[in-house]
This record gives structure tokens, C-alpha cells and sequence, in this order.
């Protein structure tokens, strides 16, 4: 069951806070919805893309004669045929990213830099035909030597992923090591000293490997390219303005002449924000004169499309025995797979920030290895990070006896308090958040059997803002249309409209919500940074404020009053000097048209006043001995929301963040072999939780109000995956003894840690 | 997929003529869920295929006291552990048909298609091979019967001769007083392929106090399933309070034959046989005893 | 290779297709007749995306030839509803909150109905065991698994 804890009371909201039935809900249980490969069109035709069996390799040479002299090929593009692309940097939102490595990502054309990277690609009357013209293209391979993990790649004399990587000089004009795209520093206080004067210090290494989002649709889109040189993309990405702009930047054909529609999407969770399919089939379009459709196949999705990094990790932290902790010292290894862009300032930045620590110095590189370039999954970065860092606080707050909530919460960090990159914490829930778990029955009871444990856990994210815009269209029988921009991915059209809802005083019902294509509404940035809720709900609020405006000005010439003497209250319009002078929303909407014709709100905003977020867990686990095996047995997860909008979808947030940290504590890894091969690029040995893997999951709302938004909603979707691995990884430890210091904790590492002990 | 020619025969018959005709080029179909994954992945390169379903021998269940069991290679997973009598009866080949895949799965899967699958880890495969089942096959030139543990002879691989169909699978029914379990060992609680698997039966005297006779058998620790003979043998004859199913892990263990690979290295498989060898046979002997 | 005639019957309806040998149910499904309801996610049995009743059984449409059809009695997504309104299941899953994305949710209802057409009354552990050969990476099944003890009770307490 799911419980609510509101922090300061001040429930007035009508429609926030409810739980309406979605409005796209009987399209999605009745299989209507359209998906982006449920997309059919006339003569289109069916892509299949050639991948570099080889991590690192050189193109000596791409023939494609044969291929397109199969009947049904209609047109074959390689690398040669996207544009050169100038140097220059494109903002993709979480992560920023050089156009030309975007654009190589695409499509290699020197060079493949991780098994998977596409070279070619076919569209063919049939799928089958595609396939079979995939291996009539001829490749002559130079094979070169792959790197395959940080320390190798970071090692001197390590073979160069990219001939001329831009390498900026580190601290004290020290050259960075091999392959290392950027470094990042936090440095505060004085840590050597601190450390010297801590009664405690604690250092470990920790290690975990590539992961993938997981979402269960492929990517898949489709495209057509009219003869007046315009494109039309559909697709199921996270977010379709940055579609068409990624799109126009690579292709270099003006943001006018394109027009993406978003269909429903099936899963993002960090990996549909950039893709490199939309150059490429769009490329195959205009060369065929027809739409094209491609979908990846799982295997396609594991190789070729951006997983999350692979870390090392080396932690060192002081304490004293009174508990607070005195400082820290860090460096991050993330792998950013073939391509600059690792997560790891976000695991710098966020893997303390539940803390107040005045001595720290933290140091991140960004790595280039011959693997998939990484992409943002869930809390970018900052699961991995805070799997270190939370698991080395257990072991501190252990070693000088106290209870690990109560470690946490001496050193809690709360409003003004400094993270270590210097900025202030806001208005936060990190204590409210500790209490709650601390709090709660699933603490204090029992554990009801040997090899069981307990463990805990907090974690931060920052959330984002960014851009969104919305339109609401008020009709003659009262109801509204809004249209927004944000590809829906769990439920936030009705979060949207119930922010319209709640201003204009209807159901939430009465709106009716569309995410509208690139033509329809305002930019709208991605659907990424647990924002949508947040920003797009806003904008929905702002546009609905503006309707409310027009709305009292008509209802004040109906009353032959002004707009000043006109009230709203409860969906109702009210005269102030006369009280029979009164007409509802509905009844209001049905004169419009009489007293200057319809009324249309929007609103585009960049809001500041986004709210971090905190999570903690409890989680109870039973390790089987003898085969290593670890069943889930409880999980409570309190997470700091500020105000729940939807509370059921903000619940089923919170439980699949937990559900994919459980995966990735116990399972999920890619293996590969020793030639940069992934072993496991499919559901049956990337082993994703099935529901016979988990336990009910209870989700505490924590409710502190964000004061940067209208209701005090606060981003809820990252943060619950970030605390997991390492209340699991607790957990395990209390009911082993050993401490896990890499992931997964999969059975034969399980067993292989438990030996270890023993000997 | 790569094309290829479709037919499904309505009698064994016409069945054997067709595999026949295609040769090497041809193989039977029953459930699919190996097949069309290995046609679709290019492992398996195949231009005719028969579908076998419509053959009435591919789909029988007959069971008598007299003539045991007899199971069309056709039958899906379902049709297995949804029959009382084969539940009462054959319960360590229900523990494996009921772990094959996921309820989908299990709609279509075959234990024919498994054992003709021929992987090392197939989960229902162990089951027949501690059972004594026979593989009864019909080709061009007659019927034969194969054991089922040589029915497998590499992955992938088996004894079928070109134009050869495996009609059915007959299983011996139970002595008195015996008992069988199947067990694998997977890091998720389902939808998984064995990392190690045990199969175990054995037959208790009439006092049920000690080991007339015993089979086990082991998945994903050797090209094939493994038959382990000695084991069951170092259980002839001991009493069931004795130690001898320790020793019984041990001859298993020195049975196995791992690889490391992504689902497990050799040292973690090793261990895991001896585990579940040793859980396997509580089991079976639990079952024996409660006959 | 020439196309091969199948007749079938799909929620209820009799029908006639030309179908590839080597195409599957779901490309029938999906492409043929347009009943885009049934997903591919992994297309090799491993997710349930795909699953459709077929005689009685749920099975992954991927794993099955469209030419396997012939005489079948097949159900989709799209067949659960009636023109009275949603399955019980359906409005249970709307009323859990029990989708997110949704991209699993037609084969999770399909699973479900096939739980409930065999085993009206089942136990959270049987229904986590029925729905294993399904993934969902949203919700953690925790809404899914209440979803269907309420379609459960919903439909016990209907009859």
C-alpha cells in the first residue's frame, strides 16, 4: 500500500492531488493507442541497417553495388551520403553532445567505433529483402585494438579511440590521460587535514558495469521526404522538437522544411532523448521518393543505441566517532562509450548532496571506450555514484556504531545548507524524507529468518525545467481542449491538464488533452528531468490563468459590470455587487460566442524554481548461501514530492525506479567478451526483473512543497532509482557480512564474495 | 526470416516423405519457440518446413499402468502439467515442463521440441532421462527407439537421421516406492535458462529405508545433458539417512564438465552442482517416501 | 515463394488471408490485418509484448507462423472489449493506474484474461508466476499485480 506524509498542511486544491482516470487511458487498455511502429503508409518500405561486427575497426572499403542490384532494393546510403558536418555544439538537453560525433554516431564513416555502430543501411519493398541485401554489402575491415574499460583506456600507451579527441588540460596544466574527454573538479575545504583529524576513515573501490534503459519498444520511426524538400518524421522519441532539430543540424536542411508527430511511446527512461535513426531514414526516404520505416530488433537496441556507463569508483571518507563526517575524497571513471558525453559531472555533483560536508574533493573523468556511446538513463549518472557513496556512509556510520538513519540524519543537509559545488539547497525534504523511512512500521519490525537483512539508503537529484509550452481552447459546452507539447510517457496529460483544471475550477475530465506535432504548439523541450509534470503543468497553468483573465473580463460584460467587480470561485463566476449574477464555467462558455467569440490561452515558459528531490529506502532482502541467490523480500521507498498532482502516477514512479535499481543491483550488466562483443543483447540473459522478481513496492509521498511552483510540485521520476542499489547492496551486506563493492550482485558474485570471506 | 517453403501433413506418413524430400534442408515443426527464434536469427538456415501438428501420433497423451506413458512429441508444456493423472504419477517431468518459458511459452513448447533442441541446458530433457524415457522415431527406413540420454549428441545436435521424425516420447511407468525431482538453478524466478540443473529419481526399497536404484542427470554442464551414471550407482544400495547423497553430489560434480560463459563460470557451476544435486535427491526421496 | 491461404477466425470474426510462409502471427496480425494492439518488443519470446489467446492458450505471436493459424480461434487486445464497454480487467487497469507507458499493457491484459479464464480466484504468488513471461520496465508490476486481484473480485462479484 502506498501512504501519503504531508509535511505542512495546506491542502486547498480541488482537482491536484486526485486521481482521475487518464485520459489516454482507454486507447492505451484497448490497444488503439498508436505506437511508433504501429504506423503503416502507402509504397512504404522497410529499413534494415548494416552494424560493424567489430568494436574498433577501420573502413577500408563499403560496396554496395551488389545490394542494390537485389529487386526490391530501392535505396542503400552509407556514411558517405550525410553531410559533413561542421564542429559545433548541440544542446541535448541532459548531456550536451559535438555535432560531428553526433552525426559519426549516426552513421561511421572512417572509422566503427563499437560493435554496432551502423555503416550502411537498405530500404526494400520487404523487411526480408532488406536483410538479404545487408549481406550483399561488402565491407573490407582493418581490425584495430579495442579498449573495453576505463583503466585500460586511461593506461598510458592505450590505443586512441579518436585520432584527435579535443583534450582540455586538466588542473595545473597537467595533460589528461589517453581517451579522457573532460575532467571535472569540486575541491572545498581542506580534506588532507580533515582527514588527519577524523577519528575514522574509510577507503573503497567500486565497480559496476553498462546497463541498458530497458524500455520494452524498440526504437523505431518513419519518414518521408516530399518532393518540395520537406520531411516529415514519425516517431516515439522523448521528445519531437528535439527531433527535428538534432534532425535539421545533421542533415543541414532549415527546422521550417521539418515536421515530426509524435505517436505514444513505449519507455524512454533516459534512451529515446537523442537517436541517431532520424538522419538516416530520412536520408533513405529522399533517395526513394517514399516513406520508409525502420525498427530496431532487441539486439539492435542492446548494440546500437546509447546504454548507461560502466563505472569506477574510489571513495574515501573521514568521520568522527560523534558522527558527522568530515570529509570526502572522490574520483569517478565513467565510461561515455564511443563518443564524448558520460554522465559522471551528475554523479560528482549529486552523490553528496544529502549531506552537509565541508571537506571534499571531487574529480570526474569522462572516458572514451569502444562500447555504445552511453546515453542518459533515469538520474543520469548519479545511481552509480550514489551506490558508492551511500554504500561506504553504511559502513562508516557502522564502524562507529550507529544506526545508519540515524548517521544520515545528523548530517543531513537541509535549506541554504552548501553542496559541494557550492550552490545552496533550497526548500528540501532530505530530513523529512530520512524521518519518514525511520519512522515507519517496516523499520522497526522484524526480520523473520537467518541470511536475511536490512539495508537503507538516500539519494539526490536536481531535477530539471527547461522549456514547455501549452494551448487551451475553451469550447461552447465547457470543456477544453489543451494542447501541449510533451510526449506523455507515464501519464502526464492528465497530470498537464489537471494544473488547467484546478485554475479554471472543472474536472479534470472536461479537459482534453493532445500532445500535439512540431507544428501545432510552442517548443517544448524533452520529456527528460522528471520536468513534465513540472514545467508542462506549469505551462498548462499559465495558459489556463490567461483564459481565466479573458474568461472574468466576458463574464463582466454579461453582468454589465467591470472585471474587477467579477469573482471565480470553484468554477463558478460570480458578480461581487450582485449576487443573483452568477454563471457557472459551462454556462459562461455557452455565451461566449456573443460576447467576442471564443476563448484561446498559452503560455511558453523556462521556469527557475525547479525543486530537488530525495529518496530513501528500506529494503529487506534473503540471500540464499548456497547458490548465492538474493530474493527481495520488502521494499518501502519514501521519496520527497512536493505535491503529488497525480499521486497514482507519481506511486508508480516511484515503484519503478525501485524495480529497475533492484535489476540493476542483482542482474542487469552487458558482458562482454574480450573483443568488445556484448554476450547477452537480449531479454533472456540481460535479465530485467519479471514480476515473480519482486515484491509489492510501497510508495511514502513525502509532501514538502516546492515554493518554485504553483502548487509545489516537485520532479518525481529520477530520483527513486538512485538510493536502490545501494539499500540493496546494505541489505545484502547485513545478511552476508560482505560487503558487495561491485554490481551486479549477481549469484556467481554472490558466491564468489561469500568464499572470499570464508578463506 | 529468410523465406522458406511451409507444409503441414495430416499423417506421419506424409510427414516422414516430406522431412525425407527436403533432406538436410528440412526440419519439423511443432511449438516453434526454438525454431522460428533460430530461423530468425540466421542460426538455423532452413528451406522447407514441416509442420508436424497436424500428424494425430505427434499428439497424444496415453497413460496406463501397463504401458506407462506416452507423449506425442507435439504436446505442449500445458497439456503436460494440466493432466491429473501425469501430476499424480510423473511429477519431476511436471517440474520441468512447468518452468519452461513463461505461460506463453509453455502454450506452444513441446518436450518433443526440447529434447529434439537438443541444448545442453533444455530443462525438460533432465526429466526424461532420470524417467528412462525412449524416443520413438519413425523414418524412411522404420521405426526405432533411442535412449533419450543418446539422444543428444552435440548442442544443438541429435541422433535423428535425415528424413527421421521423433514421433513420441514413451516414459516406463514408476516403480513403487519412487520418487523423481527437477531443479534449476537461475538468478531471476523465472523466464531464465539453467544455469545448472539436476534431475534425480530413485527407487526406495519397501521398507523405504534405503536406495534400490537412482538416475541423475545434468543441465548446462557439458555439450549435452549429462547422464551421470556413477552417481546414481553410489546410491545403489545405501540407506536414505546415510551420507550417500553427498557422496552422490560428488560424483556429479566430477561428472561435470562446465564452461565459463556469461550465465556462469566453471568454478560457480561446479559448485552449483554439487548444491543441487544434493537438494534434488532430498527431494525425490521425499517424494518416494511419500508414495 | 508463393503465398499460402489461411483461414482463421480473430475475436470472433471469420477471416481469410494470404499470409508468407515465414511470417509471423504478429506480422499478420500487425501488418496484414492492422491490428497493431499485439507489440514486438523482443521477438524471441522473451518479453510478452506480443501475446495473443490462441485456442484457448496464450502464446507469443512472434513465436508462431501466421500459416499456424489455419483453424485457429485467436484473440487480441483488440477483441476484449464489447460493444457493452471494457473488459473488467481493462477497467481495472485503468482505475490501478496500472500502465504507464502502456507499450506492455495489451499483453499483460491478454496474460491476465487467460489467468482468470482458468483460475478466477488467484493468489498475488499465481498471478506474479502467470505474468513472469511478461515484462513491464514502468510500474514495477505492484499496480498490475493489484489490478488484476480486483479484476478478480470485480468479476466474482458480477456473476
Amino acid at each position: 500500500m502506498a501512504t501519503t506524509t504531508t509535511v505542512e498542511q495546506k491542502t486547498t486544491e480541488k482537482v491536484i492531488g486526485t486521481r482521475p482516470i487518464r485520459h489516454d487511458g482507454v486507447d492505451k487498455v484497448t490497444g488503439r493507442a498508436i505506437y511508433g511502429a504501429d504506423i503503416n503508409l502507402p509504397k512504404m518500405l522497410h529499413v534494415k541497417i548494416l552494424r560493424s561486427p567489430h568494436a574498433h575497426a577501420r573502413i577500408v572499403s563499403i560496396d554496395t553495388k551488389q545490394a542494390l542490384d537485389i529487386p526490391g532494393v530501392k535505396a542503400v546510403i552509407t556514411g558517405e551520403d550525410l553531410p559533413e558536418p561542421p564542429s559545433q555544439m548541440q544542446n541535448l538537453g541532459e548531456g550536451a553532445a559535438n555535432l560531428r560525433f553526433l552525426s559519426d554516431n549516426a552513421m561511421a564513416r572512417t572509422k566503427a567505433l563499437y560493435k554496432g555502430h551502423a555503416v550502411a543501411a537498405v530500404a526494400a519493398t520487404e523487411l526480408y529483402i532488406a536483410e538479404e541485401a545487408l549481406s550483399a554489402i561488402k565491407v573490407t575491415w582493418e581490425i584495430l585494438p579495442a579498449v573495453l574499460d576505463t583503466e585500460s583506456a586511461m593506461a598510458e600507451g592505450a590505443p586512441l579511440v579518436h585520432d584527435d579527441l579535443p583534450q582540455r588540460p586538466m588542473e595545473g596544466d597537467q595533460a589528461p590521460p589517453p581517451n579522457v574527454a573532460r575532467y571535472f573538479r569540486f575541491n572545498i575545504g581542506d580534506t588532507q587535514q580533515a582527514f588527519e583529524e577524523s577519528d575514522t576513515v574509510v577507503e573503497r573501490e567500486f565497480r559496476t558495469q553498462m546497463v541498458h534503459q530497458g524500455y520494452i519498444e524498440p526504437q523505431t520511426a518513419t519518414a518521408l521526404w516530399k518532393e518540395d524538400e520537406s520531411l516529415t518524421i514519425w516517431c516515439s522519441s522523448q521528445g519531437h522538437f528535439n527531433v527535428r532539430d538534432q534532425t535539421s543540424n545533421i542533415l543541414q536542411i532549415p527546422v521550417s522544411s521539418i515536421k515530426v508527430i509524435p505517436l505514444e511511446i513505449g519507455g524512454g527512461f533516459g534512451g529515446k532523448i537523442g537517436s541517431t535513426i532520424y538522419p538516416v531514414i530520412s536520408l533513405l526516404s529522399k533517395k526513394a521518393g517514399v516513406p520508409v520505416k525502420y525498427s530496431m530488433t532487441r539486439a539492435e537496441v542492446f548494440e546500437g543505441t546509447g546504454p548507461g556507463s560502466g563505472t569506477h569508483m574510489r571513495v574515501k571518507i573521514g568521520a568522527m566517532k560523534t558522527g558527522k563526517i568530515t570529509a570526502v575524497d572522490v574520483s569517478l571513471s565513467y565510461e561515455a562509450g564511443a563518443y564524448p558525453g558520460s554522465s559522471v559531472a551528475s554523479g560528482c555533483q549529486n552523490m553528496f548532496s544529502p549531506y552537509v560536508i565541508e571537506n571534499a574533493f571531487i574529480e570526474g573523468f569522462d572516458v572514451i571506450v569502444n562500447k555504445p556511446k552511453t546515453a542518459a538513463y533515469r538520474a543520469p549518472g548519479t545511481p552509480q555514484a550514489a551506490y558508492a557513496g551511500e554504500s561506504i556512509i553504511d559502513e562508516v556510520a557502522e564502524s562507529i556504531g550507529m544506526d545508519p538513519i540515524d548517521f544520515r540524519l545528523l548530517n543531513v543537509a537541509e535549506e541554504d545548507d552548501s553542496r559541494v559545488d557550492g550552490t545552496k539547497h533550497r526548500v528540501i525534504g532530505a530530513k523529512e524524507t530520512l524521518e519518514a523511512i525511520k519512522n515507519h512500521p517496516h523499520y522497526k519490525s522484524p526480520l523473520n529468518g537467518p541470511n536475511q537483512g536490512r539495508g537503507v539508503a538516500i539519494g539526490y537529484w536536481g531535477n530539471a525545467g527547461m522549456t514547455s509550452s501549452c494551448s487551451l481552447i475553451v469550447n461552447g459546452d465547457g470543456t477544453v481542449n489543451l494542447v501541449e507539447g510533451s510526449v506523455d510517457i507515464g501519464g502526464t496529460r492528465t497530470a498537464i491538464a489537471m494544473h488547467a483544471a484546478e485554475v479554471l475550477g472543472i474536472p479534470a475530465e472536461d479537459i482534453h488533452p493532445v500532445v500535439a506535432d512540431t507544428e501545432s504548439v510552442g517548443m517544448t523541450s524533452i520529456t527528460a528531468g522528471s520536468r513534465t509534470a513540472f514545467a508542462s503543468g506549469w505551462a498548462a497553468y499559465e495558459a489556463a490563468q490567461g483564459v481565466l483573465k479573458e474568461l472574468i473580463e466576458r463574464a463582466a460584460t454579461v453582468f454589465e459590470t467591470t472585471p474587477d467587480q467579477v469573482v471565480h470561485e470553484d468554477g463558478t463566476f460570480r458578480s461581487v455587487s450582485d449576487n443573483d449574477k452568477k454563471l457557472t464555467f459551462k454556462e459562461l462558455a455557452g455565451r461566449l460566442q456573443r460576447v467576442g467569440g471564443p476563448v484561446i490561452g498559452q503560455a511558453t515558459i523556462t521556469p527557475r524554481g525547479v525543486g530537488t528531490a530525495f529518496g530513501a529506502d528500506i529494503v529487506d532482502v534473503e540471500v540464499d548461501p548456497e547458490t548465492g541467490k538474493v530474493q527481495v523480500l520488502r521494499v518501502t521507498a519514501a521519496q520527497d514530492v512536493g505535491r503529488a498532482i497525480h499521486p497514482s502516477y507519481v506511486e508508480g514512479q516511484i515503484q519503478g525506479g525501485v524495480a529497475q535499481g533492484i535489476g540493476w543491483a542483482l542482474n542487469e550488466e552487458y558482458v562482454f567478451n574480450d573483443e568488445g562483443v556484448m554476450q547477452n543483447p537480449g531479454f533472456l540473459d540481460y535479465r530485467m526483473p519479471t514480476s515473480l522478481d519482486l515484491p509489492m513496492i510501497e510508495a511514502v509521498l513525502v509532501e514538502k512543497r516546492n515554493p518554485g511552483h504553483p502548487y509545489g510540485a516537485r520532479g518525481v521520476g529520477e530520483v527513486p532509482i538512485v538510493p536502490v542499489m545501494a539499500s540493496v547492496a546494505n541489505a545484502v551486506y547485513r545478511a552476508t557480512g560482505v560487503r558487495y563493492q561491485a554490481l551486479p550482485m549477481s549469484p556467481g558474485n554472490i558466491i564468489a564474495g561469500l568464499t572470499q570471506k570464508d578463506h | 526470416m529468410k523465406p522458406f517453403e511451409y507444409v503441414k501433413p495430416n499423417t506421419l506418413a506424409e510427414a516422414i516423405s516430406a522431412l525425407d524430400a527436403g533432406g538436410e534442408d528440412a526440419r519439423a515443426l511443432s511449438g516453434g519457440t526454438d525454431l522460428i527464434v533460430q530461423m530468425r536469427a540466421g542460426r538455423n538456415v532452413v528451406g522447407n518446413v514441416i509442420d508436424v501438428k497436424g500428424v494425430t501420433e505427434t499428439n497424444v497423451i496415453s497413460h496406463s499402468k501397463k504401458d506407462g506413458l506416452t507423449i506425442g512429441s507435439s504436446v505442449p508444456c500445458y497439456r503436460i502439467y494440466n493432466d491429473e493423472g501425469i501430476k499424480k504419477t510423473y511429477a519431476g517431468l511436471v517440474d520441468s515442463v512447468s518452468i519452461i518459458g513463461g505461460t506463453g511459452i509453455q502454450g506452444r513448447a513441446s518436450l518433443g521440441g526440447n529434447l529434439c533442441n537438443a541444448a545442453p541446458s533444455g530443462d525438460g530433457i533432465q526429466s526424461l532421462i532420470i524417467l528412462g524415457a525412449v524416443a520413438n522415431v519413425e523414418g524412411p527406413n522404420g521405426a526405432r527407439q533411442i535412449a533419450t540420454e543418446d539422444f543428444c549428441t552435440a548442442p544443438g545436435q541429435n541422433a535423428l537421421n535425415p528424413g527421421e521424425l521423433l514421433v513420441s516420447l514413451s516414459v516406463p511407468e514408476p516403480e513403487s516406492n519412487a520418487g523423481a525431482h527437477y531443479l534449476r538453478f537461475i538468478p531471476r524466478n523465472e523466464m531464465d535458462i539453467a544455469v545448472v540443473g539436476v534431475g534425480a529419481s530413485v527407487v526406495l526399497d519397501a521398507e523405504k529405508k534405503s536406495i534400490v536404484s537412482a538416475r541423475i542427470s545434468l543441465a548446462s554442464v557439458a555439450p549435452t545433458p549429462l547422464f551421470v551414471e556413477a552417481a546414481g550407482d553410489a546410491l545403489k544400495g545405501t540407506e536414505i539417512a546415510s551420507d550417500s547423497v553427498e557422496k552422490a553430489a560428488i560424483f556429479a560434480q566430477e561428472a561435470a564438465r562446465p564452461i565459463d560463459d556469461m550465465r556462469g563460470t566453471a568454478d560457480y557451476r561446479l559448485h552449483l552442482v554439487g548444491v543441487l544435486t544434493k537438494r534434488a535427491l532430498k527431494v525425490a526421496i521425499e517424494r518416494a517416501e511419500n508414495q | 515463394m508463393a503465398k499460402l491461404h489461411v483461414e482463421t477466425t480473430i475475436n470472433g470474426e471469420s477471416t481469410e488471408i494470404l499470409v508468407d510462409p515465414q511470417q509471423s502471427l504478429l506480422e499478420t496480425l500487425r501488418d496484414g490485418l492492422m491490428l497493431t494492439g499485439a507489440k514486438e518488443g523482443c521477438n524471441d519470446g522473451n518479453c510478452g509484448a506480443c501475446t495473443v489467446i490462441m485456442d484457448g492458450r496464450t502464446v507469443n505471436s512472434c513465436l508462431v507462423l501466421g500459416a499456424e493459424a489455419q483453424d485457429a480461434d485467436i484473440t487480441t487486445i483488440e477483441g476484449l472489449a464489447t460493444p457493452r464497454g471494457l473488459h473488467p480487467l481493462q477497467q481495472a487497469f485503468l482505475e490501478n493506474a496500472a500502465l504507464q507507458c502502456g507499450i506492455c499493457t495489451p499483453g499483460f491484459l491478454i496474460s491476465s484474461k487467460s489467468l482468470l479464464d482458468s483460475n478466477p480466484n488467484p493468489s498475488e504468488e499465481e498471478v506474479r508466476f502467470w505474468l513472469a513471461g511478461n515484462l513491464c520496465r514502468c510500474t514495477g508490476y505492484d499496480k498490475i499485480v493489484r489490478a488484476v486481484l480486483d479484476a478478480a473480485k470485480e468479476m466474482k462479484a458480477g456473476n
